[in-house]
């Protein structure tokens, strides 16, 4: 994902203060879309999926004095170009507490783009249970979609061409918490 | 783009350090799935995998069959008894007849030493070794690192002792093998008769008595006497390999340090294991088996991907 990152000058779209102002945005709309933590579960999509899940619990428990149930979802297994892509992907873990069933689930990733990572995200959790509802919250959402998904909670919204590439940061997977655009040669390698 | 691993699984003799790591930590995320209540990915969905076993097998075939499934790969099993292998069809002919049927891979187990590696240079298919006579068992050995590495952390440094017939024992080359490429110091322990001639160009410390090599050793790997490939003279008796190598509760308790056991299956009990130790809390062996479904899973999955050339082919590209 962020490994590649091109010579070209990035242009940060978020800082860590803005990201930070973001996500609180996101509890805030996440909490109304639930009405309280009442089942709800947050599923981080590995990788930075994760770490922003993680901050999304700890406003929401901040908040409402409980804790949201957590979860972190691997979809590698489940995607649709496993058969052509180059070397294996490297798997993360994928810890989901408990059963499904009944639960509130609200998916969380970095950047929303084609929609194939929220399609086998969906197929997956199908795997582990039958919630009463899924919904997605994503940081950027950049358009482009190939499959019919859309976002219920949304960061921020960017327009770019296919060339353009948006990297999240993390503070703990990247040292620092940013949004860059990178405008790449050959255009998108990885469909986020 | 090549695989990081290459065509084929064969042995643990050619592969890197890192080639090792990367097959047991990918079998980390794969000890989750045979958690979940549905136990099954679509990684390897259209997949087809054989499963060519000339030898019987249990832990091995059913441990090689659920990793298939739960990858969700289609499979057949192939046994020598029941084919056209009993009339007299030779290796080559019988994964040339399966190639024809378009297949994937193929895991063979053949009691000739050798017979993978003969096997991958004459097909397309990806080869798995599942235990060559006596010459390696990587999957085996893999678990066996890995179930080390739960318990130790890293294996750099690690003391382990191989116990019992070292000489028909393929699962102990592919340990020598993959420990050693991993840091860790190994020994064997056993009669000289089984022991190889050459053992020292393993690079192995070699005991002549268990107390001393339990002294020395954090873990033993017990190995099976492979009564069955057995055509000679090598032991006395039973009764005495039990009394002068056999991995016995007072033995243990005679030991300064705790010791971890590990032993590849299936046991003779009350030969080289008593059933107190079996069954005791040094045990890992179930361990081993839980973790030899993950490996083959990582492995299968490592094997089976990297086919760039499919996305070409997708989108039209004529490449070739």
């Amino acid at each position: 994902m962020a490994a590649e990152r091109t010579p070209t000058q990035p242009a940060v779209l978020l800082d860590g203060r803005a990201i930070d102002r973001t996500l609180r945005r996101m509890a805030d709309a996440i909490l109304e879309l639930n009405d309280g933590t009442d089942g709800l579960l947050l599923v981080g999509i590995q990788r930075r999926g994760v770490q922003l899940a993680d901050r999304i619990a700890a406003i929401i428990t901040e908040r409402e004095g409980t804790a949201p149930r957590r979860g972190a979802l691997d979809i590698t297994l489940y995607r649709d170009d496993l058969q052509t892509v180059g070397p294996r992907p490297v798997l993360g873990p994928t810890d989901i507490p408990g059963n499904l069933d009944g639960a509130n689930v609200v998916i969380v990733d970095d950047v929303l783009y084609t929609g194939r990572t929220i399609r086998a995200a969906l197929d997956e959790l199908a795997d582990f249970g039958r919630p009463a509802r899924i919904a997605l919250a994503v940081l950027i959402d950049r358009g482009g979609r190939e499959l019919p998904i859309h976002a219920d909670v949304v960061g921020k919204r960017v327009d770019l061409t296919p060339t353009q590439r948006v990297d999240v940061l993390v503070q703990e997977v990247d040292g620092r918490d940013a949004v860059v655009v990178v405008t790449t040669e050959k255009g998108r390698e990885d469909p986020a | 783009m090549t695989n990081p691993l290459g065509k084929d699984l064969l042995a643990l003799e050619p592969l890197s350090a890192d080639q090792i790591r990367l097959i047991l930590d990918t079998a980390e995320p794969f000890k989750e799935i045979s958690e979940r209540a549905i136990k099954k990915v679509p990684a390897l969905r259209g997949s087809t995998i054989v499963n060519l076993f000339f030898e019987p097998s249990t832990r091995t075939r059913i441990s090689f069959e659920f990793a298939e499934k739960r990858l969700s790969a289609d499979t057949v099993n192939v046994t020598a008894s029941g084919s056209s292998v009993s009339k007299g069809e030779t290796l080559v002919d019988t994964a040339r007849n399966l190639e024809a049927m378009r297949i994937d891979m193929v895991v063979i187990r053949h009691g000739a030493s050798g017979a993978a590696a003969f096997l991958a240079n004459r097909i397309e298919s990806t080869v798995i070794n599942a235990g060559d006579g006596t010459h390696e068992h990587p999957t085996q050995g893999l678990l066996d690192l890995l179930t080390l590495r739960d318990h130790f952390g890293d294996l750099a440094g690690l003391r382990v002792c191989i116990c019992g017939d070292v000489l028909h024992s393929r699962v102990a080359r592919s340990n020598i093998w993959g420990l050693k490429k991993l840091g860790a110091e190994v020994a064997v322990c056993g009669p000289r008769s089984l022991l190889p001639n050459a053992i020292a160009e393993f690079g192995v410390t070699v005991f002549d008595r268990l107390d001393e090599a339990m002294e020395w050793a954090q873990a033993l790997n017990v190995l099976r006497l492979q009564l069955e490939r057995m055509t000679g003279g090598y032991i006395p008796s039973l009764r005495e390999y039990n009394r002068v190598f056999g991995v016995t509760r007072e033995r243990l308790d005679r030991a300064t340090h705790p010791l971890l056991i590990l032993h590849p299956g299936p046991m003779n009990r009350g030969v080289e294991i008593d059933s107190d130790v079996a069954d005791g809390p040094h045990s890992l062996i179930l361990n081993q088996v839980t973790n030899g479904v993950a490996i083959r899973m990582a492995v299968l999955y490592l094997l089976a991907g990297g086919k760039p050339e499919l996305a070409e082919a997708a989108k039209g590209a004529p490449e070739r």
